[in-house]
């Protein structure tokens, strides 16, 4: 019974962590343009995403 | 999209753009102290893409909205808490006892605590702020549920009870965050209609000083006497009255007609029409807070606050379910303290039906058919703005159109083509061809490309344009002026050509009706919709269109508050009119019917207001929005059926103390499923898989 003592943590660490990443793809603005992401794929060359924020939009 | 990106980033003073498939956006960062405008939107131009820059104030709406996000970012951490803490509830119902069930009680508590504090705010902040008011909406028996099953679940975790709640706690939060955040994201693409209307106004004007210098001056500042320049090209400011020039002015903001209107000296003209042909000099009648484009965005503001009376189904259903469920776990709480006087097992029994009857089901039920309705008909080509909409529109009784731009195409078409001579043929595309007119280049669209040499030619802002062919003058435009040529005027409709010296020929201009506007009549008409038209135009005109639809009711020459007074009275008299229209001049019509349709080529304004866009180009759009509207109403009733059926089953096993955790969380996520994947019927397609060819005629980014 005591190995339950180890492993709860440890399961509910590794939760925090998935939570954790999805937390940072959303803020990374990775969900913006899911449309245009199956595209690019598929273009050759450079393909960086915009410098984060400090932008004007047109 | 990497040619777009590509030709933008090789522009001076372009330091990268990027292309937003999902939103049809380019963003652009300028390298050093700004890129022109200009420049990359002619650059766009040029590769064939053609875009149109966006306001700063009009994103505000979008990205200052977080709340989108900050429901995203909660469902994730409910689903989180609902995985792990079910994880540990299956042990304890697979027989963990004694301290291994406390131990995981108390983690389930960690975990619940926390989750349902974080997530479920959306729930308490809504009840709470409906509770002040003296009102009853479907978040009060939520977070009450949610509350009180976190409360006895402590409380029974503290004692070293059997049963908690914390997975019914949790998962009741994650799913009705899932149907929350659906909902939300319907109404975010709705926006206010106003922006498009307040982009008309102009924010400069020039002046005519008595010297007869210019100068210019701001709007605000324009006192009636003031004499304006009016360039063509430019709107007017305010409501003036013309003491100089003559020019053709295009007022389908008053009128919905595109067909300019000729204006000379002593004409009073409205603020916001748009001068066409030549510079006038006008004198202000009015300030312009009290100008017709005021008056219209004050119409349009009143006709947005008078729908916002519409209670949606959901909060209808939860008036009544609310007050219900409390009741009965109070009745249940006093029958079980009459019968056993032991209080504690009265108050679990009352918190655990307040647990099964929380009204997960009910609040899914209508968000996610809403949103698989929206889904079918993006992909019909019909974009939707709310929810609600969709049930407005399966209540309507009557459709009111409007004309010119709607159910005609809005650019007239020479029909029929009278009979000519060649040569005389000849001229007149040639003259046709110098002018920019409407009506001229309708003309000029029927006939063969023009190879004759023309010398002279002038064009006559308000009357039309005349040349020397061959050495004969010959004049294309206003019967009148014309006239002054020939040897006499010619009766009929429409603008008059003439050689001088020689009979006036005249031109009948006719609407061409749009794709399927009979076909979508009379397919209303059969489903007992009848028909109405509501237009600005003249009487003859509107007659001569009904009559080809078959249509028995029109209204004429009617101005946007008397569109707005007759959508009113057929309020007033009990009907649910659907309103269709495109112009200007209806857009405070469209905001303020009960449900308004209109086409993507209508007025930015007028998309705006109307709660559906279609962007196919024939009206057969119409019935069947209106047929899918009617399909997800009667899946949403539905729903509310499931969900009272699965109330009857757990509501007397509930009164009965017969629910335990393991039976509340089956039953629970079963009414949830069954609900969505009652939802999910409305994609089937029941007849011919339509065309989707014009369904992207948006201008990409």
């Amino acid at each position: 019974m005591t190995i339950l003592y180890l492993l709860i943590p440890v399961t509910l660490v590794m939760g925090a962590a998935g939570l954790g990443a999805f937390f940072w793809s959303l803020r990374a603005q990775q969900y913006d343009d899911l449309a245009g992401d199956a595209e690019r794929i598929l273009h050759d060359g450079r393909d960086e995403p915009l410098p984060p924020r400090k932008e004007t939009a047109r | 999209m990497a040619s777009i990106e590509h030709a933008l980033a090789k522009l001076p003073g372009v330091a990268s753009a990027r292309a937003n498939l999902t939103l049809c956006r380019i963003t652009v960062t300028p390298a050093w102290g700004g890129a022109a405008l200009d420049t990359i939107l002619a650059e766009l131009n040029r590769i064939g893409h053609p875009a149109t820059r966006i306001d700063e104030a009009d994103l505000s709406g979008e990205t200052s909205d977080g709340t989108a996000q900050a429901l995203l970012r909660a469902v994730a951490v409910a689903g989180f808490g609902a995985m792990n803490v079910m994880l540990l509830s299956v042990a304890v119902w697979s027989g963990a006892g004694g301290a291994t069930r406390e131990t995981f009680h108390l983690i389930s508590a960690l975990i619940a605590l926390p989750v349902v504090a974080y997530a479920g705010r959306f729930f308490f902040v809504s009840a709470w702020g409906a509770l002040r008011t003296g009102r009853m909406n479907m978040d009060v028996p939520i977070a009450l549920a949610i509350t009180l099953a976190l409360a006895l679940s402590l409380f029974e975790t503290a004692h070293g009870g059997q049963e908690v709640f914390f997975d019914a706690a949790v998962t009741l939060t994650f799913f009705l965050l899932i149907g929350r955040y659906l909902d939300h994201r319907m109404r975010d693409r709705a926006r206010s209609a106003m922006t498009g209307l307040a982009r008309l106004a102009v924010r400069e004007a020039l002046e005519v000083a008595p010297s007869g210098a210019l100068r210019p001056v701001a709007v605000e500042a324009i006192v009636p006497g003031m004499v304006l320049r009016i360039p063509a090209g430019e709107r007017l400011p305010v409501d003036a009255r013309i003491v100089a020039g003559a020019s053709d002015l295009d007022r389908a903001l008053v009128t919905g007609e595109s067909r300019p209107v000729a204006v000379a000296a002593g004409f009073e003209v409205e603020a916001g029409a748009l001068n066409l042909t030549g510079p006038v000099d006008a004198v202000a009648l009015r300030p312009v807070s009290e100008s017709f484009l005021a008056q219209m965005m004050g119409m349009l503001a009143t006709a947005e606050a008078g729908r916002g009376r519409y209670v949606r189904i959901a909060d209808r259903a939860a008036r009544l379910y609310a007050p219900l469920i409390h009741l009965l776990a109070l009745v249940t709480f006093a029958g079980w303290l009459a019968a056993t006087g032991d209080w504690q097992r009265a108050a679990f029994v009352a918190i655990s039906v307040l647990i099964v009857t929380c009204p997960c089901a009910l609040a899914l039920a209508v968000p996610v058919a809403h949103v698989v309705a929206a889904g079918r008909l993006m992909a019909e080509g019909v974009l939707m703005k709310d929810g609600s909409a969709l049930e407005r529109l399966a209540g309507i009784d009557r459709v009111v159109w409007d004309k010119t731009g709607t159910l005609t195409t809005g650019t007239p078409a020479l029909a029929p083509l009278p009979a000519m001579e060649t040569a005389t043929e000849a001229a007149l595309a040639a003259l046709a061809a110098r002018s920019a007119h409407p009506a001229a280049r309708a003309i000029a669209a029927r006939l063969p490309a023009p190879n004759l040499a023309l010398e002279d030619v002038a064009e006559r802002p308000g009357f039309g344009v005349e040349g020397l062919i061959g050495g004969r003058r010959a004049r294309l435009g206003r019967s009148s002026w014309v006239a002054e040529i020939t040897t006499g005027l010619t009766e009929g409709d429409g603008p008059a050509f003439a050689f001088e010296g020689e009979a006036m020929l005249r031109l009948p201009l006719s609407e061409s009706l749009r794709n399927g506007a009979v076909e979508a009549v009379s397919a209303l008409a059969r489903r007992g919709l009848s028909s109405e038209i509501l237009s600005g135009d003249a009487a003859s005109a509107v007659a001569r269109i009904a009559a080809r639809l078959d249509i028995a009711e029109t209204r004429h020459e009617l101005t946007p508050a008397s569109k707005i007074a007759r959508l009113d009275a057929l309020r007033d008299a009990g009907h649910r009119a659907l309103m269709v229209g495109d112009g200007l001049n209806d857009t405070a019509a469209l905001a303020a019917a009960h449900v308004s349709m209109s086409p993507a080529s209508a007025s930015e304004a007028g998309r705006a207001a109307a709660d559906f866009v279609f962007l196919r180009d024939d009206l057969e759009a119409v019935p069947l929005t209106w047929k899918i509207a009617k399909r997800t109403a009667k899946i949403v009733r539905q729903n509310f059926g499931l969900a009272i059926l699965y109330n009857c089953i757990a509501v007397p096993l509930a009164t009965a103390g017969l629910v335990t955790p393991l039976i509340a969380a089956i039953a629970m996520s079963a009414s949830s499923i069954a609900v969505v994947a009652n939802s999910l019927r409305l994609n089937r397609r029941e007849t011919r898989p339509s065309a989707r060819d014009s369904t992207l005629q948006e201008v990409p980014a």
